[in-house]
């Protein structure tokens, strides 16, 4: 390696650890961690494609677990039809995934600040309540999957497969972020986040580009939802709860958001820690309410900024007012 | 002939008209500048130029076209470059990145996804130059928020001139600078008169008679005057609503 | 269909109606005033029914049941506030959504600790159990005296924001908070005031929802959600728009939940309506949000400034 920076350190580290942990889970016989970090990696892949908008486009989505939900759902209705292709079902969810995100993303963009906060919120509810509203599908009870997506050359039938196809998908995700935020898009994505008025002054027709922002975090919720959705073999409304919503952002906040790493290192922390507290009590939220209001108060950079020592980039405080 | 022609713009904020029927031209290589007491609605007139503002009613003419609908970003790739009166640059970037970001808007799409932007020499090499020719090319590499106030202004100026404007927006370019910067910037705007067509909003006396080929004074919201600096000076109406008040400040 | 179902159901929206807007009062005062986003207000609503149901428990009186609940809730919001989303006031609205979504998570465990995960009940004022006559129709009493107490709410707020000076300085600062600081206001007490006063609204809204929905723990957000389509369709910091918006977003859920399955049995086929009927009309106020913001990003009753 040319340059060993600490932030490459944290990211192999990271990455390294995840990698192994089928390997770990068979060493000391316990297939269940294979499960867990499955569901962790998962919500990495979506902490992940959120904070490509949140952290670098200064866009706080209080919706994105509904693109979880329009991923899992996409792969129990045509499941339930009797569509186990996986590609197929990768058309229709993100075919799916455009048509939800360019309708509701137009809508929000048009407002800003804390209205954008309001709207995603809504909006996702709206989803929800479409899915609770769907009987043929289980309505309220969910969506029972037969079986995992089949896509020819693979099958996420077994587990580990599952979680190195998932990993695969993480790591994809990370670098190809990684490129983007230094690309002409991901500049113009983080000119906005900086001063949106200047950009469009300077010829950036800014909607545009923070549109198609938005529709590429939704999509990455979407195949984290796919994924989701084969591992609980199962698609619920409660994917897109709002507080499904909420632990998104609390993964980002909690790693460092506007890092391309930081989401990822948070989901592992926030899952792991809930998993931790839940096997010490069922009451477990009763610790993680009052920890995230003590996160937001006292931990600015999250736990990458401190790894790697230097402020996680935050989106200038919203000045508009109503 | 005229570059920019402005006709009978009118806003109004409640029942406040803050440009109450403006009429003024632009013409190409012409200098015009813009003068008038604190909130006679100079910024707000530049703000509809540019298209943050919607007109209540009027029209705005670039070029023989109607752009008085036309949105922000739009007028800006037509060759509308503006300058800020509060600098308006992007601090958590370098200054050789904003200057980029103001070429990139000019040179073409930005849905590339994959290669970096520091890569695209042309770019790069356009940037330095427009550094270089604002007196900043050993400031390229810093990060804009360790610029002094009054790099920040040469930054401003260098974003507004690199992807090669048609008409210049200029809002109180001087503002808040020292002596010295105010005399660079004037020798600079010397250099830029008569290459580009520029409208100059401006506080700085000197500065406008020195420079302006036309002035307009504008005080609430109306043109009471418009000629060149000899005309305005002899203008009782213009020394009376303004030119008075400084002599007294003065 | 006949009329009077038709006129039933418009009040049974107008009731829904009036709790949005108890509920959005507080929390549009407080984001106009403080710039502030509180998530946490579902919750607010959620203690207030739960101590009310507590006092009914205990005692059997409704009256006494409010008169601890609505003050009780108004304490809870001044502490909540006091200890910890004063530090907020300052900070970006990221921070303040995550802060309060922690409270959330905090309270409903909480009341599930207290109270347990299942329901909690509570009735009606033995006095208003009964039904009133409407133009010759019956209609719950205890409904109906919910909308009277909100529709005395409003215009009480209307008094007080209009005609008194603590009035004028809460719409002064939710358009000039700078000013008010320069006439030697105590912008902190102020803020604590408005709060304390949303607080007691939520409290007041809990109570009135006691007898009528089930008191669990998480009941807040589900009307949190509905409160803030609320205000982005009236108009972020406006009382007027809080008002309007909860009417108009209370009535057509109530009627498209009512009567859209019905109606679109008419033009679809049976099958077909009775699968897609309650799931567009869940989604009904969600669209015409969407339009609303469509046509006016602002909302329909924006905050005027200058």
């Amino acid at each position: 390696m040319r340059n060993v920076t600490p932030s490459r350190i944290v990211a192999a580290v990271l990455l390294v650890g995840l990698g192994l942990v089928p390997v770990i889970a068979a060493a000391i016989g316990e297939p269940y961690y294979i499960t867990l970090f499955t569901r962790i990696v998962i919500f990495a892949i979506a902490a992940t494609g959120l904070n490509l908008i949140l952290g670098y486009g200064a866009m706080v989505s209080f919706g994105h677990s509904m693109y979880v939900g329009i991923g899992a759902y996409a792969v129990g209705i045509l499941s339930f039809h009797g569509i186990g292709n996986g590609w197929a079902q990768l058309a229709v969810a993100i075919a799916a995934g455009i048509v939800f995100a360019v309708v509701i993303g137009l809508v929000c963009l048009r407002t800003g600040g804390v209205a954008f906060i309001m709207i995603t919120l809504a909006f996702a509810q709206m989803v929800y309540f479409l899915a609770v509203g769907l009987k043929e599908y289980g309505g309220d009870d969910g969506l029972a999957i037969g079986a995992r997506s089949d896509f020819g050359v693979f099958s996420l039938a077994s587990n580990t497969t599952l979680y190195y196809v998932a990993f695969a998908v993480l790591v994809l995700v990370l670098v190809v972020f990684e490129r983007l935020v230094h690309s002409r898009f991901g500049m113009v994505l983080r000119g906005c986040r900086s001063n949106e008025r200047r950009m469009a002054a300077l010829g950036f027709p800014t909607l545009r580009y923070r549109l198609v922002a938005y529709v590429i975090s939704a999509l990455v919720c979407v195949i984290a939802g796919m994924l989701l959705a084969n591992l609980a073999r199962f698609a619920a409304p409660s994917y897109m709860a709002w507080q499904a919503s909420g632990d998104l952002i609390v993964m980002i906040v909690l790693g460092g958001m506007g890092t391309i790493v930081g989401p990822a290192a948070g989901a592992v922390a926030l899952l792991v820690l809930e998993e931790i507290l839940a096997g010490i009590t069922t009451h477990w939220m009763i610790v993680l309410g009052p920890a995230i209001v003590l996160i937001v108060l006292t931990a600015k950079k999250g736990l990458y900024g401190y790894l790697v020592g230097r402020e996680a980039t935050r989106p200038p405080p919203a000045d508009e007012r109503p | 002939m005229t570059l920019l022609a402005v006709s009978g713009l009118v806003k109004r904020f409640g029942g406040l008209a803050a440009t109450d029927g403006v009429d003024l031209t632009v013409a190409p290589g012409e200098l015009h500048a813009v003068i008038g007491p604190n909130g006679a609605g100079k910024t707000t007139l530049i703000n509809q130029l540019t298209g943050e503002l919607a007109p209540d009613a009027g029209e705005i003419r670039f070029d023989n076209r109607d752009i008085t609908r036309e949105p922000v970003s739009r007028r800006a790739l037509m060759g509308i470059g503006r300058s800020y009166q509060i600098t308006s640059v992007f601090p958590e970037f370098s200054a050789l990145v904003n200057v980029m970001l103001a070429v990139q808007a000019h040179a073409g799409h930005s849905f590339s996804f994959w290669r970096p932007l520091k890569a695209e020499a042309a770019l790069v090499e356009r940037a330095r130059d427009a550094l270089a020719h604002a007196g900043l090319a050993a400031r390229a590499d810093v990060p804009v928020a360790a610029l002094a106030h009054g790099e920040r202004r040469q930054l401003e100026m260098a974003m507004t001139l690199a992807p090669g404007p048609r008409l210049l927006l200029l809002d109180e370019p001087m503002a808040g600078m020292s002596l010295a910067e105010s005399e660079r910037l004037i020798t600079l705007l010397a250099t830029l008169k008569g290459r580009y067509a520029i409208l100059l909003v401006e506080h700085d006396m000197d500065a406008v008679f020195k420079l302006a080929d036309r002035i307009s004074v504008l005080v609430y919201g109306r043109v009471i005057a418009c000629g060149d600096g000899e005309a305005i000076r002899a203008n009782p109406d213009v020394r009376d609503a303004y030119l008075g008040d400084q002599d007294e400040a003065g | 269909m006949s009329v009077g179902l038709v006129l039933t159901q418009a009040l049974n929206g107008l009731q829904l109606g009036i709790l949005l807007f108890l509920l959005a009062a507080g929390l549009t005062l407080v984001f106009g005033i403080m710039n502030f986003v509180n998530l946490a207000h579902g919750s607010l609503y959620m203690m207030g029914a739960y101590f009310a149901a507590a006092v009914f428990d205990r005692t059997g009186s409704f009256l006494l049941a409010g008169a601890v609940a609505i003050p009780a809730t108004m304490v809870l919001g001044v502490v909540v506030e006091r200890i910890a989303l004063i530090h907020l006031y300052s900070r970006d609205h990221l921070d303040q959504v995550l802060a309060t979504f922690g409270l959330i998570l905090f309270f409903n465990e909480l009341v599930r600790i207290i109270w347990g995960p299942a329901s909690v009940y509570m009735n009606a004022p033995a006095a208003l159990s009964g039904t009133v006559n409407l133009f010759g129709l019956p209609y719950p009493s205890y409904r109906f005296a919910i909308i009277a107490t909100g529709l005395a709410v409003g215009a009480g707020l209307y008094v007080l924001i209009h005609r008194t000076r603590i009035g004028m300085l809460i719409r002064a600062g939710a358009t000039h908070p700078e000013i008010v600081a320069a006439l030697g206001v105590n912008v902190r007490r102020l803020n604590t005031l408005v709060f304390g006063l949303g607080a007691a609204l939520a409290g007041l809204a809990g109570l009135m929802a006691g007898p009528i929905v089930s008191v669990q723990p998480g009941m807040g957000e589900p009307i949190l959600i509905l409160t803030l389509v609320v205000i982005v369709t009236g108009g972020i910091g406006s009382i007027r728009g809080a008002f309007y918006g909860a009417l108009i977003v209370g009535v057509v859920d109530t009627i498209g939940r009512a009567f859209l399955p019905t109606l679109l049995r008419e033009f679809l086929e049976r099958s077909l309506a009775q699968a897609a009927g309650p799931a567009i009309a869940s989604v009904l106020i969600y669209v015409l949000m969407a339009v609303v913001l469509a046509i006016r990003p602002q909302g329909l009753f924006p905050v005027r400034h200058g």
